[in-house]
């Protein structure tokens, strides 16, 4: 199955119906996210973009009264059919989230937190899981004399990276970014953008930004969402340079959003 | 060039000062009062009690000679009581907290569940004394024993573990659980591995000081019949026993002079035995800071 670009399709959702008690939060949401590519989710706050990203690894299954319609397949396999459980599911699809939320442990144990819950407890598999994680979030050169320290030594964005090489430890196919960068400052947010790019060779990204820029800089497709629902999904490039809604257009030259 | 500052108030201004400094003033005096009493308390229990402050204090039984009492037997039923209590009350307590946190429905019932512990932990404990006679030393058969004892004690420090417990939890950011949910984890996982680690620090501060009011309570377990007069110790958990403060209690009712002393003296080794827990409570939260 082809997508916009030339890379297979990994992630489809097709009429994705959501509601939080009653209100419906997304409407009739189609979309092939391509693999090893970046998308982008754009849109104004209380679009759902953020919403149809925590069902990518049912994160919203927590959120009481949620309802799902509609299907979600990774790979073929129907994510919300009970074919696959959640926690084989959340460790396919990795997440990083607004906020860097390490745990409050040394830098190597925040890394070696999901390989330890998924049974590796061998201490030299567990080294080399740390290095190479370290060194796929471009950490490793920064921490690797300081690995017992805390993580909460870091700056913020440091901490954000080592929330990406925690999530990459688990050996995720897919990685969901959340406004990964919003709060960091402009260096940070650079260097993380830098990184995703990096990332997208071996990993299929998913990325929510409130920043239109970010995601015309950083991604290979873009989604617009509005009220609940895609507005236009096409190749970044396109979307920016020739939206076909009148909508999309309002909204990447700044009159709305 | 016109002066900014002219059209000040400062009539106005001098009168909120005088407010400021009456209030900072009254603070000042009802801290004051607090502390006054705390130390004259202390003063004035040291210098009746140093004198008796013997080794006698802690080798001998009871006697009916004030120069010879000690309190051995109410110091080890006291320890003996903390040893059973504290790991029973920490489990029963934690567990119950990371249900009602994590594991229950937040419906009406948890709720009427959370309102009754809230008001359990307000009960004289007194009744707990009474629930004990009837539900441990007669309905169980266990009779006016240690184990029983223990076990009262654990009901009546129970709701204030619970409480403390869930609101350790609680404090635990949300974003420290997607966080392992995130990386695939189950719950239990994420509470073991996650959540009790962030808040271990508040939990055990929690039950160390629920265990330190037990450690002073007399009413419960005058009620379901600890002695007050034990010469020998405790060899096992079904033997009767006593603890400090009936110990002291007893003491205080006698009529001659050096048997106050004598009470005062227990209450120093009381005092110093609540501040060592106390401190232990400070320490263990500042270890487990560390990382925070």
């Amino acid at each position: 199955m082809q997508t916009l670009t030339k890379n297979q399709t990994l992630i489809e959702i097709n009429q994705l119906n959501l509601f939080y008690g009653a209100f419906h939060a997304l409407k009739n949401v189609s979309l092939r996210i391509p693999e090893k590519a970046i998308t982008a989710f754009i849109g104004p706050s209380g679009c759902g973009k953020s919403t149809l990203l925590r069902t990518l690894n049912r994160m919203n299954d927590m959120i009481p009264g949620t309802r799902i319609e509609g299907g979600i397949a990774i790979s073929g396999t129907d994510i919300y059919s009970g074919d696959v459980d959640v926690e084989t599911l959340r460790k396919k699809v990795g997440m990083v989230f607004q906020q860097p939320n390490p745990f409050p442990k040394s830098i190597y144990d925040n890394i070696a937190y999901g390989p330890r819950l998924h049974g590796i407890h061998d201490r030299k598999k567990l080294d080399e899981i740390v290095e190479t994680s370290l060194r796929s979030a471009v950490l490793w050169e920064e921490v690797k004399d300081y690995l017992k320290r805390s993580a909460f030594s870091l700056s913020g964005g440091q901490q954000q990276r080592l929330c990406i090489a925690r999530a990459l430890a688990v050996n995720p196919d897919i990685l969901l970014m959340d406004e990964a960068t919003s709060a960091l400052d402009p260096i940070s947010t650079l260097k993380i953008e830098e990184l995703a790019q990096e990332l997208k060779d071996r990993y299929t990204i998913v990325m929510v930004t409130h920043n239109m820029h970010q995601a015309a800089r950083v991604s290979n497709q873009t989604v617009f969402f509005l009220n609940g629902e895609v507005v236009e999904y096409d190749e970044t490039e396109k979307l920016f340079s020739n939206p076909t809604d009148q909508r999309t257009e309002d909204y990447i030259s700044g009159r709305f959003g | 060039m016109n002066n900014i500052f002219v059209d000040a108030n400062r009539k106005q201004i001098a009168g909120r000062r005088r407010i400021d400094f009456t209030l900072r003033l009254l603070f000042l005096i009802a801290t004051s009062i607090g502390v006054i009493a705390l130390m004259a308390l202390l003063i004035d229990i040291i210098s009746d009690g140093i004198s008796m402050l013997r080794p006698e204090l802690f080798n001998n039984f009871p006697s009916r000679r004030a120069s010879e009492a000690g309190m051995k037997s109410a110091i080890v039923g006291s320890l003996y009581m903390l040893l059973i209590m504290a790991p029973l009350s920490f489990l029963l307590g934690v567990g119950a907290a990371i249900y009602l946190e994590e594991y229950a429905k937040k419906n009406r019932i948890t709720r009427m569940i959370q309102l009754n512990i809230s008001t359990l932990a307000g009960v004289p404990s007194i009744v707990y004394g009474i629930l004990g006679l009837t539900l441990f030393v007669r309905e169980l058969h266990l009779g006016r024993s240690l184990l029983a004892g223990a076990f009262t004690m654990t009901l009546l420090v129970l709701p204030i573990i619970i409480v403390s417990a869930q609101e350790a939890i609680r404090a635990v950011p949300k974003s420290r659980r997607d966080a392992s949910y995130a990386l695939g984890a189950t719950k239990w996982q994420t509470v073991s591995r996650s959540v009790l680690p962030s808040s271990i620090s508040g939990i055990l501060t929690g039950v160390i000081l629920a265990m330190s009011r037990a450690i002073g309570e007399t009413a419960p377990l005058v009620m379901i019949g600890a002695l007050t007069f034990v010469a020998f110790l405790p060899t096992g958990p079904m033997d009767s026993f006593t603890v400090m403060p009936i110990q002291i209690y007893n003491w205080v009712s006698r009529p001659q002079a050096s048997f106050q002393a004598l009470a005062a003296s227990g209450i120093i080794v009381l005092l110093v035995m609540l501040l060592l827990m106390n401190l232990s409570a400070i320490l263990l939260r500042n270890k487990y800071n560390k990382h925070m």
